[in-house]
């Protein structure tokens, strides 16, 4: 894993840089307080932190999916190589080889598995022969898929629901995929399978990855760089193999601190030790 | 065979004809719930509009010749042409199409993501804008719409079944408008079928209908959508339109055959294309039917109720009607 965060030190190009921001639900409820961060090219960055903490909101703001919510960014920048995307219809991204993967899955209920994947190929205009390559490829990181291509994705598993989301958004040939909670109520050994398919594409494909987790000692193991966040702010950031040997987050989000596991009752969060602390 | 049986027969005949007219006029219905959840209020006026730009546009009308006439004076009110059916049609098309997009624009783009009572309120708005607002265009006198479907007693199928009760039978009575409604009818269903099923805008439609947030996240334009959606369903209210305005002149009372659609729906379901035909044709066929056998008990005018309190039933016992999506909930 060391070396994997060793490669993002050579000055990779950034592909999304968000710069600041404050997004502001139904103009008073204040939930992002500055939230900086920046994706490189080929990386998979991590967003970590608890209920609530704005992981979220952040994917949304980049995706431009706020404002269905009725949600705001009222300060700073995004910007998608180089130019700013803050105005940008979800569907222009997408085009410009953004695109999210929501909490929660999102799959059409009503079509089926194979439907649901050609919706991500919606946007795409380049023949319907390069199209059903893509298609081969998706099933060929997820082979469930291809068995259950027939039936509805509403009548799937959870984990096959999870692989549709994901790829239908490989369909629309993406640079980057903002991947929001992959592990949102899957068994563990599933979610190993998720995030190895994640770590696959990213190395095979070339996909950059943007992903909110709250699993964090699987997110850590997985990406290469990491920001933590609480109550709207990013309030640690570092490559994620040093990350995880930090004595703060190893006891406030890994459970675990130099005199062995802690009992759930004293994990606390890690602003408020540091205020008592500074 | 006993004559009571061949009128039973006849009867059960023009019920399923009268049952496809009710199931056009529902197919739009379905068509715009389906894509946007929105019940729109507006479908039976859109026939209206649809019906009346038709005529209009055939007879060469000056749109809004009254206003016009009043403004300055002048007393213009045909152009002195006369457009065939086949491009008049064409151009009420794209009327509908410039309608939809403006419901689109100035309606229903401003309220994405509002509760579906609001929505609904805001298509009874409209309804009753649109109707003011068909008159004033064309203005408000019953006019009869002729684009060449046949009609009358169809003299065939009355010769060909005169034969098979005894003397006092004459034959099976059937319209033959009706016979041409039931073709253009499976038509435009086979037609909407093809669309939602097999292209790519028919996916993304479904896709639309089933998750906004996940197709706006695929990059699908919900704004594209709904105008087409609105678009077909137009389009459906000019084909129904056509269709009764034929039948029964075009006029104000060609809005209220929407009324006689919310049975349909209740017994087919509201997100169910063929739902909407089954429902179309066991109301029509029930209601001739139950005329026909206990009309004559009860004094007659059952056709008047009968649809709504087989939807009351329905409501009560399988709430989302015979073909309605289930709610897919996992275990």
């Amino acid at each position: 894993m060391l070396d994997a965060a060793n490669t993002t030190d050579v000055q990779a190009e950034t592909l999304l840089e968000v710069n600041n921001i404050e997004v502001i639900y139904n103009h008073v409820i204040l939930v992002l307080k500055g939230v900086s961060l920046n994706v490189p090219k080929g990386g998979i960055t991590a967003l970590l932190g608890g209920n609530g903490a704005g992981k979220t909101t952040t994917l949304k703001a980049v995706s431009n999916l706020l404002r269905s919510e009725r949600g705001e960014v009222t300060k700073g920048s995004i910007k998608y190589r180089g130019s700013h995307v803050h105005e940008a219809d979800p569907a222009d991204l997408v085009r410009k080889g953004v695109i999210q993967v929501m909490e929660g899955r999102h799959c059409f209920e009503h079509l089926t598995v194979e439907e649901n994947l050609m919706t991500g190929a919606y946007t795409r205009g380049d023949g319907k022969a390069k199209v059903q390559q893509d298609l081969e490829m998706v099933y060929n990181y997820f082979p469930r898929l291809k068995e259950r291509r027939r039936s509805q994705a509403g009548y799937t598993s959870g984990g096959e629901q999870q692989m549709v989301a994901m790829g239908r958004a490989l369909m629309s040939r993406p640079e980057t995929i903002l991947l929001d909670e992959p592990s949102m109520g899957l068994a563990p050994q599933l979610v190993e399978e998720i995030f190895g398919i994640v770590k696959d594409l990213n190395e095979k494909e070339g996909v950059s990855f943007l992903l909110a987790e709250q699993n964090t000692n699987v997110a850590l193991r997985f990406a290469h760089y990491g920001y933590i966040l609480e109550s709207g702010r990013v309030v640690m950031d570092g490559p994620a193999a040093e990350l995880r040997e930090n004595p703060d987050v190893k006891e406030f989000y890994l459970g675990m601190s130099d005199d062995g596991r802690k009992s759930f009752r004293d994990v606390r969060s890690y602003r408020r030790r540091k205020r008592w602390l500074s | 065979m006993s004559d009571q049986f061949l009128f039973a027969t006849e009867v059960f005949i023009n019920g399923l004809m009268a049952g496809v007219l009710y199931a056009l006029v529902a197919l739009g219905f379905v068509l715009i719930y389906k894509a946007s959840g929105i019940f729109n209020y507006a479908q039976g006026v859109m026939a209206l509009f649809a019906a009346m730009t038709l005529v209009g546009i055939m007879e060469g009308q000056v749109p809004f010749s009254h206003i016009i006439n009043a403004i300055f004076g002048t007393e213009v009110h045909h152009f002195g042409w006369h457009v065939p059916a086949l491009l008049a049609i064409l151009l009420t098309v794209g009327v509908m199409v410039v309608f939809a997009w403006l419901v689109q624009r100035v309606v229903m783009r401003h309220l994405v993501g509002q509760e579906p009572i609001i929505l609904f309120m805001a298509t009874i708005g409209l309804a009753y804008f649109l109707e003011g607002f068909s008159d004033l265009m064309w203005g408000s006198e019953i006019k009869t719409l002729d684009i060449g479907l046949p009609q009358g007693g169809s003299f065939l199928i009355e010769d060909m079944t005169a034969g098979l009760g005894s003397d006092n039978f004459y034959g099976f009575f059937i319209d033959n408008l009706d016979i041409v409604a039931t073709g253009i009818a499976v038509l435009l269903v086979m037609a909407l079928v093809a669309f939602s099923q097999y292209t790519k805008q028919g996916r993304a439609m479904r896709a639309v209908a089933d998750d906004h947030q996940a197709a706006l996240s695929v990059g699908i334009s919900l704004n594209f959508i709904w105008v087409m959606v609105w678009s077909v369903a137009g389009f459906v209210a000019l084909v129904a339109g056509i269709v009764w305005g034929t039948k029964s002149g075009v006029q104000f009372s060609l809005s209220l055959i929407a009324l006689k659609a919310l049975p349909v729906l209740m017994l087919g379901g509201f997100t169910s294309i063929p739902g909407a035909i089954v429902g179309g044709l066991i109301i029509g066929v029930g209601e001739k039917l139950f005329e026909f056998a206990i009309g004559p008990m009860v004094g007659g005018a059952t056709e008047n109720w009968f649809a709504y309190v087989l939807a009351l039933l329905f409501l009560v016992f399988r709430p989302q009607g015979l073909f309605g999506d289930k709610i897919i909930e996992r275990v």
